[in-house]
Parts: structure tokens; C-alpha cells; sequence
């Protein structure tokens, strides 16, 4: 009898990940294990984590991996590529630490053509920290710091950071994939695997941006959480290939 | 025939495996885990079809499947 889905060596063999109940985040880096297994490169990779959740995957996996100060993975990993470019150096990181505190570094090596890959987890709110507003938070939902729900005119709308950045004229790769059904997630991972690609043939930035759910912040069971990713974040965040120069 | 293994430990009962089975093959158990999470059994070992849906679904990577 043959093994056809195997737990992959990305992730350590007898370590449970430190993620709540259905949380995507252990989805993602499972995928990104799969994919660096299947290209033959985890002894080059280097993940650049944020902070907050993203932290909780140096724990679960199995290749080298650094911790940069809040936002500003994209900078550390620049540093990294520039300075060690036969390595594959991604970045992972989540919508408080991409979107918010990092976004000048953000845009700015998207706006260089960094030859890294971003993985950015969009779940609509900063998990680790407590469920503050992130700019990502959808209108009308509840966070710590917005207990009636984001207002407009209050903290302003969601922020879709695959159109932003496909406003420069660098980036190589946008792509907005979820992992809420099988088949979207074995989309997200090809998407991770076509940014990896890119980067491995010099074609500069890309950025798979997924779509995920939070099930302890957005105070859902998991399979709650779900049905609100489908019928809400989806919604806002449509999914699909934004930009594909590779 | 194909064949589902669950590592208990990893299993944190997200029910994601039960929901997106096609076959129905799995099901949330009643016994729990080190860390108190009632896992997931093979509930009807004889209907799976080795679609591996459930493995890629799993987001703790506590599904194997055999063929």
C-alpha cells in the first residue's frame, strides 16, 4: 500500500503546531512545506517571519527561519537575498505586520522588484495581539479596538493590498487565494509554488496573498468561521490572479 | 482499498475533514487527546475512495492516506 498524502518534512515530525482549532495559518505552512519538499530546496530556504502569529511557525518548522522587528520582514529579507542571493528567502507575514506597521517596507521593496516571495495571511484582524482593528478589518466588524464594528468614517475602509501594490510598475506576481475548500487550497498551493518559482528564476517581487480566517478572534467556531470567510472576507477580497508578468 | 490514518495527537477537532469528505468517511470521535481535543475517527473505513481531500484540508497535518 502506497502513502499518497504524507505529512511533509517542512514541518517537524512530532511537533503540533502552536495554532488555534482551524486556523489557516498551520494550512498555509503546511502548503509552503509541501512545495519547498516537492522543488528540493528546504535546505536553502530561509523564512523571514513577522510578529504576531506568524512567530508561532518557528516552532513547527523545519528549516532556517528569523524573526525580524514588527513590519519590517521585507527589509531583513532584502538584506538576506541581496547578501546570499543562491538562497530562497521568503517572507511570512500577516495583515497587522504587512499591511499596517510594515507598509513602507512593504511597498518599497514590492516597489524595487525584490526578487523575495511574500506569503501574506489576510484574516482581517491581529490575531496573537488580541483582535485589534487591522487595516484589513472588513466594515461593520467587531474588533477590541472598534467594539461597535469598523466605521468609515471613524478608521477608515479595508485595504486590498494586491490592488495597491499592482499599482507599481515592479512587482512580478499578485495572486489572492484562500484555503477554505480543498480545491482553493491546493490553488494557494500552485500560487505559492509559481512565487517561489519566480524568485528561483530572477523574475523580482511576488506576493500570494491568502485569504484566512481567525476563529478566536472573530469568536466563531471553526466551522462558523467558514461560513463567515465565504459569505464576508471572500466578498470584500475577491479572489484570483491580480497581476502575472512571470 | 484505500486507507485514512489520523494522528491523534496532532488533531485539534476542527470538524474541516468531516465537512469536506465526500464519502462521509470520517467523523468527530468521543475519546480526547493529550491536550484534551476529541480527535477524529474512521467512522466508515469501507466508503473511502482515497480522494485525499481530507489530508489537504487538515490544517495541522494530522492526515495520511493510503492507496
Amino acid at each position: 500500500m502506497e502513502k499518497i498524502y504524507a505529512r511533509t518534512k517542512g514541518i517537524r515530525p512530532d511537533v503540533v503546531s502552536g495554532f488555534c482549532p482551524g486556523c489557516m495559518h498551520s494550512t498555509v505552512i503546511k502548503l509552503i512545506g509541501e512545495v519547498l519538499e516537492e522543488m528540493n530546496i528546504i535546505d536553502k530556504t530561509v523564512a523571514v517571519l513577522g510578529i504576531g502569529c506568524c512567530g508561532l511557525k518557528m516552532e513547527y518548522m523545519s528549516y532556517d527561519n528569523i524573526t525580524s522587528p514588527h513590519g519590517r520582514a521585507c527589509a531583513v529579507a532584502t538584506g538576506i537575498k541581496r547578501s546570499n542571493p543562491d538562497s530562497l528567502v521568503y517572507t511570512y507575514q500577516g495583515d497587522g505586520d504587512f499591511a499596517s506597521i510594515g507598509l513602507a517596507e512593504s511597498v518599497s521593496a514590492a516597489n524595487r522588484g525584490e526578487n523575495i516571495s511574500v506569503i501574506f495571511i489576510n484574516n482581517g484582524i491581529y490575531g496573537m495581539t488580541g483582535g485589534q482593528l487591522a487595516p484589513t478589518t472588513l466594515l461593520g466588524m467587531k474588533a477590541s479596538t472598534a467594539p461597535k464594528g469598523r466605521i468609515a468614517e471613524e478608521h477608515g475602509y479595508p485595504m486590498h493590498m494586491c490592488e495597491i501594490l499592482n499599482q507599481l510598475t515592479a512587482p512580478c506576481y499578485l495572486e489572492r487565494t484562500s484555503c477554505n475548500t480543498p480545491q482553493n487550497t491546493l490553488k494557494t498551493r500552485k500560487a505559492i509554488k509559481k512565487a517561489f518559482q519566480n524568485q528561483l528564476d530572477g523574475k523580482g517581487f511576488s506576493m500570494v496573498e491568502v485569504v484566512t480566517n481567525c476563529p478566536t478572534n472573530w469568536g466563531l467556531d471553526p466551522l462558523k468561521s467558514l461560513e463567515f470567510l465565504n459569505e464576508k472576507m471572500l466578498t470584500e477580497y475577491p479572489l484570483g490572479v491580480i497581476r502575472d508578468n512571470g | 482499498m484505500p486507507k485514512v490514518e489520523i494522528r491523534s495527537e496532532s488533531c485539534k477537532s476542527c470538524g474541516y475533514c468531516v465537512k469536506f469528505c465526500p464519502k462521509q468517511v470520517l467523523a468527530i470521535g468521543d475519546k480526547v487527546n493529550s491536550k484534551g481535543y476529541e480527535y477524529a475517527k474512521v467512522a466508515k473505513p469501507e466508503a473511502c475512495i482515497g480522494c485525499k481531500m481530507c489530508g489537504v484540508i487538515c490544517p495541522d497535518a494530522a492526515i495520511e492516506v493510503y492507496k
